[in-house]
């Protein structure tokens, strides 16, 4: 299992994709950053109120999490598509079957690889905020929440964007498929924002985020990411045991 | 029946109804090299994923030195290498961390995968190869880091589907030989369209046709039903087929091409008759071989005589 995340990561690191998406990422994430500490006084200076000011912590996380979220429904699907569309395209698959592993290692083992490769994005991006504390007293408890809500967030991704590669064998198209699933998963509570109260609204991964995103770490939502990732990677494994029967 | 690695119990596949394979059963013992033959769609490469347990098999069972595919697939995979018609490899690595992959995928302690991977270098002859991108490698050295995958956990058994296809004759000679020594200590089974690999470096010969199993012996069988009992003389000044058919010995004379085939009697051996006879009559011998007739004739052979039978059993 292990070894099969190592091997994946290694494969993203491979090609140039990997490092480009890396290299992307950061760059955004830290011209966001640059720009929520110079506008954090001109905004605050403005607001007399003291219910209008908050912390720094907060208002550089919001700006940074809320951009990560949002570019991670992009970078994600194309990270995942060729997860396993691209083994079936090269015929690669009989090589993982045919070693010593049960499918549902392969499978999870994918998911570890491209969820570690993601996690250096978080971590990086927690890890860019934390230099905040250098000269103020930032809010830690908010950059976890944070940083564990995008990680769940990002591994759902990962998890559905596996499952859609596992239905073809053209990574382009497993990539259009589950960026449009994502993007119709994300503003499900834009659709429904009318009605408050409909069980639509509970389907909706941005909502879930949400909680995490003011810090508050809900079992709910948790749950919510554990079962939407698990039931994704079953479907998976059943797709490619499908294969092993159906032939 | 000492030392069973490979056992195939009535093995059968269905594909929407028909049959790719149908109750095909084998079984190998250690040391033995088995050579799988077959026209294209018999059934040779599902045959060969069931063994593996690439495909899970609508009935039988395949057991690799006594442990089930289907209840212990984990277990019976360790002991299979296996490198399939298309080769799988992942063309962005080089050839070095390649064969690392796969040498920790099946379950390689971390000490001796190094030496593992120089090993199975050296067997398939890529030593110089080891920095380079499998991408950039040619037909015939991706063939072989293919089989350097499928050896490289020192595996009881070993599965290559068409193990030669692409390669140039040297290669081909390099590769029989590994087939020959991997075979001394585990055993082969080799999936080809090249009948004269068979005889060179098989044991064991099956015949595929239409998902059956319509010969399965050893290669002694087979060279037998090829070589036969037939010389192919040439005569210059050749006599009437009764003066031939007269010498002791000879069955049936009929001519060939301008040539004489001489057909003769079971456990006799008119060879040195015949040429005296002709030096003594002034015959003009010019050529005397054994007539053999080709493995295509007798794969030929064996596999028409399956589709009569199937057109008579369907007239009937």
């Amino acid at each position: 299992m292990l070894n099969i995340a190592r091997k994946e990561l290694k494969s993203m690191f491979a090609s140039p994709m990997g490092w480009i998406i890396l290299a992307l990422l950061t760059f955004s994430f830290g011209t966001y950053y640059l720009n929520g500490v110079n506008n954090y006084f001109e905004v605050m200076s403005g607001s007399i109120r003291p219910a209008e000011r908050i912390g720094v912590t907060q208002f550089v996380g919001q700006t940074v999490y809320g951009l990560a979220s949002f570019i991670m429904l992009f970078a994600v699907p194309l990270l995942s598509m060729r997860l396993i569309s691209e083994e079936r395209r090269s015929q690669t698959m009989p090589f993982l079957f045919s070693a010593p592993l049960s499918i549902s290692e392969i499978v999870v083992g994918k998911f570890l690889g491209l969820v570690v490769f993601l996690s250096i994005l978080v971590v990086y991006i927690a890890a860019m905020l934390s230099t905040l504390n250098i000269w103020a007293d930032i809010d830690f408890g908010y950059i976890f929440a944070n940083s564990l809500g995008l990680l769940l967030l990002v591994s759902s991704f990962a998890a559905l964007g596996l499952y859609f590669s596992s239905l073809t064998a053209q990574p382009i198209i497993a990539g259009i498929l589950s960026f449009i699933a994502l993007f119709v998963l994300m503003i499900l509570d834009r659709f429904f924002a009318g009605d408050p109260t409909s069980t639509m609204l509970k389907f909706s991964l941005m909502r879930h985020f949400q909680s995490f995103a003011g810090g508050l770490m809900d079992t709910a939502d948790l749950a919510y990411f554990g079962l939407f990732i698990l039931t994704f990677i079953t479907l998976t494994i059943r797709r490619l045991d499908a294969d092993r029967l159906r032939g | 029946m000492a030392n069973l690695t490979v056992e195939a119990i009535e093995l059968t596949r269905l594909y929407g109804g028909r049959a790719a394979v149908s109750d095909v059963t084998f079984s190998l013992q250690q040391g033995q090299v088995l050579g799988f033959l077959g026209p294209n769609g018999a059934g040779k490469s599902t045959t060969m994923k069931m063994l593996t347990g690439n495909l899970a098999p609508s009935a039988g069972s395949v057991k690799i030195c006594g442990i089930d595919m289907i209840e212990n697939p984990k277990e019976a995979k360790a002991l299979i290498g296996y490198l399939p018609e298309m080769r799988p490899l992942y063309k962005e690595f080089t050839v070095d961390e390649y064969l690392t992959i796969a040498a920790r995928l099946h379950n390689v302690s971390g000490k001796h995968i190094k030496k593992a991977v120089e090993h199975a270098k050296e067997r398939c002859g890529l030593t110089h190869m080891s920095k380079r991108l499998i991408e950039n490698l040619s037909n015939g050295y991706q063939q072989r880091v293919g089989i350097a995958q499928a050896i490289i956990h020192n595996p009881m058994v070993v599965i290559l589907d068409e193990p030669t296809v692409g390669l140039d004759p040297i290669q081909i000679r390099d590769i029989r030989a590994l087939i020959k020594e991997i075979g001394q200590a585990h055993s082969v089974i080799v999936s080809t369209h090249i009948l004269p690999e068979v005889e060179m470096v098989c044991d064991h010969v099956q015949i595929i046709d239409k998902g059956k199993l319509v010969f399965n012996g050893g290669i002694d069988v087979l060279k037998q039903q090829r070589i036969g009992n037939k010389l192919l003389v040439g005569l210059r000044n050749a006599p009437a087929a009764s003066q031939l058919a007269a010498i002791a010995g000879v069955a049936e004379v009929e001519p060939a091409d301008g040539m004489w085939r001489i057909r003769f009697q079971d456990g006799t051996q008119p060879h040195e008759a015949i040429v005296q006879a002709a030096v003594q009559q002034g015959w003009g011998l010019y050529h005397i071989a054994p007539d053999q007739t080709s493995l295509e004739d007798v794969f030929v052979q064996l596999t028409y005589h399956e589709t009569t039978n199937a057109d008579e059993a369907k007239a009937a």
